[in-house]
């Protein structure tokens, strides 16, 4: 890791970065944290005299780099990935000499891509447009044109990049970001190991960034990571889930580890179930060739919701180093369970015509590019159990769909009722079970719901919320999930990416669920607009729960 | 945005009022994380109060502008609540007349948000010892700016006399730019440096603690000599190698070159106030490397 990593510092705000966010704790951190900084220290200063783990106002800066773009034209590249560079430009965490190269099969100039990238960070980027910002990354953006198969245009690249080392001084290091569907990877990967650009001189780092889906069962995902792995080692593969980039995810990192308020309550002994939710209220728009055939479970369930399970059930880390934080993360996946009867603690759903948000909308199978006897489900609920001593009996429910009432991702952690109340029957009958949410998006944060006494002569208990909200807290816009996650891969910082077995370990857990499905045929429909079919909430009936009312 | 007058007031009452404005926009609890006191002139509480607002989009606050006004008029305290779309927190504006100038802290001190960190600014003039100021005993960090002093060589070359750990100065905030930039440029391996220069218009506090910084990191001499400006324009570093330079002509677009490679051109721009101030308020811990800079810049001012 030593040898990729230019900025043996980087570690070491991380961890800031994780665990501060109160500042009583830092005391017992500096004891013993001391004596590994003064270790950090010289290495620091031997390597550079002007860094210094203390200096905290010097950002993490990435190296000299460049950054190679496949598929640029597309939907992610401008809205997301390109603003984002921007972005980072403009908060200066991009090194001077930061270049960008687009390819793709346009037939363009370099100042066609300049004027695509020009328009996209207009657009869409978070910081304001400011001149001297865009002079500097202007001068680095380049354009290669060509087909993925054209061993030309590889050639061509690779020269490309040579002269962009000579010209921009970006000493071999080079990112390409594969924002290209799956099939093309095989091909594009092999022609990088044939121009030998997958593999740099001593002293330089090549790294490849792709984004999901990691196939689509296990299979295929083992079959996708032998086609990388084969050119780029595992420490070079970075697998861009955004949700991991997200704040609040990564607060749930700090809430939990940070704080002494909500470990001693985070198993059994008083957590009730846990849920997890990611509801959309946008159809399948224009992906009716990605998505029928995948469904909710495995384009949400696989990635994002199992990866916020992880987050939510895993033990403290021993740091927040790449390597302990996936070691645990991966145990905890490890031990989820599948119920024994799936079609009792399963659900699925799609989306029928109906009104959303008093709009008509049309159903699933009018969506244009659909076969009228489509299979796929755009709902999935499904139960799953940790076996370990800290959630053993308790039930893990995960939820996502399309076409639901309105957009949001929640975590919510339900508390067990109060083993005893000392009201009458009549005070607390509209009191409900205490629950800690962290609020995943729209509206980034935290609620605790709790009972608490109604104003009166009467003692009338009854549940009130008390709402951290990020935005009022902090910062009036966050940096973007794609800033941060990009910004690690140029810096070759981890852990914030999940490893091949985390992928792997995912679809271990939902292969059963997807077998099960395609033997059931059609899956029941649901108006677009409500919180998903009957099905759903009769599965939690049977276990005695409700889902929570987004 | 919502303002609301009370003359000839006191702590307890204005406390009260900002309870009932919040109770009437229904907004009866707020995330703030941090009271931000305020003491400046009046003549400077309009830049000042546009400064903190602004910072406080990143940094909810409770804002605590305090303004000495005539000490020979009898006591007396004025204030002035604001709060609505133009900040997420809170602005109270307070006027102290006769011998209440010198007893701010007891109007304060009772306004200060629960159990969250204090920052205390001084936009302009600043006490000789501002831990040891009745105001600075209540805040964490203390914040001053050697470029509204009179001299603002002499202020920040003495600031190191007074200096307690919490303290720091908007001078230094605004290097961190510089500083980033040349950080990057020794991230690949640079032949030691023998000695460097920095430029600046005369009388530039941030460019002598740029030059004790990277006298101290690199332990070479670093001399400051003086330029047209705008501002800070270059850095020179002489190396075994050859030359680091980062010359800035125009306070935004900057070049860098290096042995070896070719130059580059960087956006460096002069921050504005709220920026710098948002910096701060980002740690609130001690700044051990600006407490370096300005030791060395105090002892070798003297020798």
């Amino acid at each position: 890791m030593s040898r990729e990593n230019p900025q043996p510092q980087a570690d070491r705000p991380r961890a800031e970065e994780l665990t501060a966010t109160g500042t009583a704790h830092e005391g017992a951190v500096t004891t013993a944290t001391a004596a590994s900084i003064a270790g950090i220290t010289e290495a620091l200063i031997e390597s550079n005299p002007l860094r210094d783990p203390r200096d905290k106002r010097l950002p993490r800066v990435a190296g000299p780099c460049v950054l190679v773009l496949f598929g640029v034209t597309g939907d992610l590249a401008r809205k997301k990935l390109l603003p984002a560079i921007y972005d980072l430009a403009n908060r200066g965490l991009l090194p001077p000499g930061f270049s960008l190269v687009g390819f793709a099969r346009r037939d363009w100039e370099d100042q066609d891509f300049a004027q695509l990238t020009h328009d996209a960070v207009k657009e869409h980027a978070r910081t304001p447009f400011r001149e001297e910002v865009w002079k500097q990354l202007s001068e680095g953006i380049f354009f290669c044109r060509g087909e993925f198969t054209d061993d030309g245009a590889f050639d061509a690249l690779a020269m490309m990049l040579k002269e962009i080392d000579e010209t921009r001084g970006t000493g071999g290091n080079y990112g390409f970001y594969l924002s290209v569907p799956p099939k093309f990877f095989p091909v594009v990967v092999q022609q990088l190991k044939r121009t030998d650009l997958a593999d740099g001189p001593g002293g330089s780092w090549r790294r490849v960034v792709i984004e999901k889906p990691f196939g689509h069962d296990l299979r295929s995902a083992q079959e996708l990571n032998a086609i990388t792995s084969a050119v780029f080692p595992e420490s070079s593969v970075f697998r861009i889930d955004h949700y991991l980039g997200k704040e609040t995810v990564q607060n749930i990192l700090a809430l939990r580890f940070a704080n002494n308020l909500f470990e001693p309550i985070w198993n059994r002994g008083y957590v009730d179930h846990v849920q997890i939710t990611m509801a959309e209220d946008i159809g399948i728009g224009g992906r009716a060739g990605y998505y029928d055939g995948i469904g909710a479970a495995r384009d949400v369930i696989q990635n994002h919701l199992l990866q916020l399970l992880a987050l939510v059930g895993m033990e403290d880390p021993t740091s927040f180093g790449a390597d302990s934080l996936r070691r645990e993360k991966e145990k905890v996946l490890k031990a989820v369970r599948l119920p024994s009867d799936l079609s009792l603690t399963t659900a699925r759903g799609r989306y029928g015509a109906g009104w959303q948000g008093g709009e008509p909308v049309i159903g699933y199978t009018q969506e244009e590019g659909i076969p009228p006897d489509s299979i796929t489900e755009t709902y999935a609920a499904i139960k799953l159990e940790i076996a370990n001593r800290r959630w053993a009996g308790v039930p893990f429910y995960l939820r996502t769909g399309k076409r639901l009432s309105r957009r949001v991702t929640e975590v919510a952690v339900v508390f067990q009722r109060a083993p005893h109340l000392p009201f009458s029957k009549d005070d607390t009958e509209i009191l409900g079970q205490n629950a800690l949410v962290i609020r995943v998006q729209p509206d980034e944060g935290i609620t605790v719901r709790f009972g608490s006494k109604v104003p009166g002569t009467a003692m009338e208990v009854r549940d009130v919320s008390m709402d951290f909200a990020y935005g009022e807290s902090f910062m009036e816009s966050s940096p973007e999930a794609y800033e941060r996650l990009l910004l690690d891969v140029l810096i070759g910082d981890p852990p914030l990416f999940p490893h091949q077995r985390e992928v792997e370990l995912s679809w271990k857990i939902l292969d059963p669920i997807e077998d099960f499905w395609s033997t059931q045929g059609p899956p029941e429909e649901y108006p677009a607009g409500t919180w998903g079919p009957a099905s759903a909430d009769e599965m939690m009936a049977r276990d005695g729960h409700v889902w929570r009312r987004l | 945005m919502t303002s609301f007058m009370l003359s000839g007031t006191n702590a307890s009452k204005i406390s009260s009022q900002l309870t009932h404005l919040r109770h009437q926009m229904g907004t009866p609890a707020v995330g703030m994380v941090l009271t931000l006191v305020v003491v400046c002139g009046e003549s400077d509480q309009y830049d000042a109060v546009r400064a903190a607002t602004e910072a406080a989009r990143e940094h909810p606050s409770r804002i605590l502008v305090v303004i000495p006004r005539d000490p020979s008029e009898p006591n007396r305290l004025d204030a002035e609540i604001r709060f609505g779309e133009s900040t997420p927190g809170e602005v109270i504006l307070l006027r102290l007349y006769g011998e209440l100038t010198r007893h701010a802290d007891s109007v304060v001190s009772p306004l200060l948000l629960t159990d969250t960190p204090v920052v205390a600014w001084w936009p302009s003039d600043c006490p000789e010892v501002p831990a040891a100021d009745p105001i600075g005993m209540l805040a964490q960090r203390r914040i001053v700016d050697a470029r509204s002093a009179p001299d603002s060589v002499k202020a920040i070359a003495g600031r190191a006399r007074g200096y307690v750990p919490g303290d720091t100065d908007l001078a230094w905030t605004r290097l961190t730019t510089w500083r980033s930039l040349l950080a990057a440029a020794f991230d690949q391996p640079v032949a030691k440096v023998k000695r460097g220069t920095v430029e600046a218009v005369p009388g530039h506090a941030s460019a002598l603690l740029l030059a004790a910084w990277l006298g101290e990191r690199l332990g070479a001499p670093v001399k400051v000599s003086d330029s047209s400006g705008p501002g800070l324009t270059s850095v020179k570093l002489v190396s075994g190698d050859g030359d680091i330079t980062i010359t800035r002509g125009d306070g935004r677009l900057a070049m860098l070159s290096r042995p070896g490679q070719p130059d580059r051109r960087v956006a460096l721009a002069r921050r504005p106030t709220s920026d710098l101030l948002a910096e701060e308020l980002r740690r609130l811990d001690p700044d051990e490397i600006y407490a370096a800079a300005i030791q060395r810049l105090a002892r070798t001012r003297k020798s």
